[in-house]
């Protein structure tokens, strides 16, 4: 070989590598960014909570709680959280809200008494502007101390093709790794079912953290305790009851007048489990009814309002701030993708029965 | 800026100074941004805080992109060197302009996307961007679609753009890169200096295919 080529040999070969070489920092950059959205490494992502949505999910529906009906109403504060926090909510006199009250079934055409679980979501508006977006339960606590937990309950708990029921194995093999899950076991096989949406007891579950004036930090959990008596049903009223029974109850007790709920906060002392959802703070923590709730009216989801509102209880205003609880951090991503994926079915014209509009198919069983 | 003289004779061999700077920094800025928003979408730990993030993050790069366009629209840019054909000089120069559209594009589709949605754009707790769309379904609909594929299309152009700038630089060494840069690498421009003229290099020419 001549010398000549040699040399031009070389120096092709050089650029070739720098040519690799650049393609090396590309492609890094390239996979870095498809790991982040979570296209491969089969990590746990936002959306992994919502891949069990199934195809035939009716279009414009939430994925979780797609039962509900919107509320409207007034919230007034009693100024007795002022002192632990700066949110103009503790301070204003009318603070209009929005809200809705849904069952915890992902079926939108659950039957009322096929779950336990009901809820309320508010979003306040304070008059500098500020949103605060919560989403509450009547259950007390989380089953399990982190998000991942929820997915593996679910999955435990999946019944089985063979048998119909879930898998005591696998169920056995869950609550050895979450035994925390035991108390929301034992909480959900005991506890009375509510009659009403009206007399239940609506709990924040994460905890949060209010800053006063000073910016002195306060760990806080809520709750919306009704006015109305709690009550409750025999398993065979339960099991008779109509379709729709807790919302026509709420309906008609709304034609007689407003319902009242006492937002009660409750301070955490040094040591209490900020940061685990599945643990209840003792019984004598110091509590502060910061306002009171009246909703005056509800109304069909499909009008809109409450509808396209993701009650994402991340954005809260100024004045409190998120805790380091786990479950809360990973609630906003899944609302995000719960609340994007509805509103785009229902910016896009797919969504039928979810924006009242007539529905082809005879799919519904009510 | 204001030192980068002008003379039509005499193209300038770099971009001045205010676009490298802020090239670098929005380089950084917007590559952290993607990750920052990518991240968002699927983190289960981090979302609010990374929101916390892009939402400031884009909006001072929307401010950034209106100063450079200013700084860009003001300024003669260096030249493409000679050994750049006229088609790949002008798909270069439509490329860029195509990634100025990028950076304002994201943070408007951004912005507006939050507005449709009803919710408040935090700078930080308690400053709020004023909504620039109604709410609205359909809208917050495009908008998100649009802020979505848009940032991945620019991801990937980003890339590209990357390893074109890395050829010139590594391999082509046309001072194309430079251009972008402080060194004073020596090059060849399409007007050509005299060989002679090739040591004073204040006069070194390369457009390049960074902003």
């Amino acid at each position: 070989m001549k010398k000549n080529s040699l040399v031009t040999y070389l120096k092709r070969k050089r650029v070739l590598l720098i040519v690799i070489g650049i393609a090396l920092i590309s492609a890094t950059l390239v996979l870095a960014f498809a790991y982040t959205a979570g296209l491969f490494g089969g990590r746990i992502t936002t959306q992994t909570f919502l891949q069990d949505t199934p195809k035939t999910y009716p279009a414009g529906y939430r994925r979780a709680h797609g039962k509900g009906i919107c509320f409207e109403g007034t919230f007034r504060a009693s100024g007795q959280a002022v002192p632990y926090s700066i949110a103009r909510v503790f301070a204003q006199q009318n603070v209009p809200v929005i809200g809705r009250f849904s069952l915890g079934s992902p079926d939108p055409y659950a039957p009322d008494n096929s779950t336990r679980t009901v809820s309320m979501a508010a979003m306040l508006t304070a008059d500098d502007g500020e949103q605060w977006r919560m989403k509450l339960n009547n259950e007390p606590f989380f089953a399990t101390r982190d998000a991942e937990g929820f997915l593996k309950q679910m999955e435990a708990y999946k019944p089985t093709s063979a048998t119909g029921i879930p898998d005591p194995a696998r169920v056995a093999a869950f609550l050895k790794e979450y035994p925390e899950a035991q108390k929301y076991v034992e909480w959900d096989a005991t506890a009375p079912w509510t009659r009403s949406f009206a007399g239940a007891q609506y709990n924040v579950i994460n905890s949060f953290i209010l800053i006063d004036a000073n910016g002195k930090k306060q760990a806080v959990r809520w709750s919306m305790v009704p006015h109305a008596p709690f009550t409750s049903w025999s398993v065979s009223q339960r099991e008779e009851a109509s379709h729709d029974f807790l919302f026509e109850d709420l309906k008609k007790r709304l034609e007689k007048g407003s319902l009242y709920w006492d937002l009660v906060l409750t301070l955490a002392e040094p040591g209490d489990p900020v940061n685990d959802p599945s643990q209840v703070w003792p019984e004598n923590r110091r509590q502060i009814v910061a306002g009171t709730l009246e909703v005056s009216h509800v109304f069909d989801q499909t009008k809109g309002g409450c509808r396209d509102v993701n009650f994402d209880p991340t954005r809260v205003p100024k004045g409190i701030t998120l805790s380091d609880d786990p479950v809360l951090a990973a609630r906003a991503g899944i609302y995000s993708h719960s609340h994007s994926d509805r509103v785009r079915e229902i910016g896009y014209g797919k969504a039928t029965d979810a924006v009242g509009k007539p529905q082809k198919e005879t799919s519904r069983n009510k | 800026m204001a030192k980068n003289k002008n003379i039509p004779s005499a193209p300038p061999t770099h971009f001045n100074v205010t676009a490298r700077i802020l090239h670098w920094l929005m380089a950084s800025m917007i590559l952290t941004m993607i990750f920052v928003g990518v991240g968002m979408m699927t983190s289960l730990t981090w979302r609010p805080w990374l929101l916390n993030l892009h939402i400031p993050l884009g909006t001072a790069i929307l401010l950034l992109v209106i100063i450079r366009l200013i700084n860009r629209l003001s300024f003669s840019v260096p030249k493409m060197p000679a050994s750049v054909s006229g088609f790949q000089s002008k798909a270069a120069a439509g490329l860029h302009w195509l990634l100025y559209g990028m950076m304002v594009a994201l943070p408007l589709t951004g912005w507006a996307q939050l507005s449709a949605g009803g919710f408040l754009i935090k700078i930080v707790p308690g400053v709020n961007l004023p909504p620039i769309l109604p709410e609205n379904p359909f809208l917050f609909a495009l908008m998100h679609d649009a802020h979505k594929v848009m940032a991945w299309t620019f991801f990937l152009m980003i890339i590209g753009h990357l390893s074109a700038a890395l050829l010139h630089a590594w391999v082509y060494r046309d001072g194309l890169f430079s251009s972008i840069t402080w060194t004073r690498k020596t090059i060849t421009r399409s007007e050509n200096l005299l060989p002679g003229e090739q040591s004073n290099d204040k006069n070194n020419v390369g457009n390049e295919r960074v902003m």
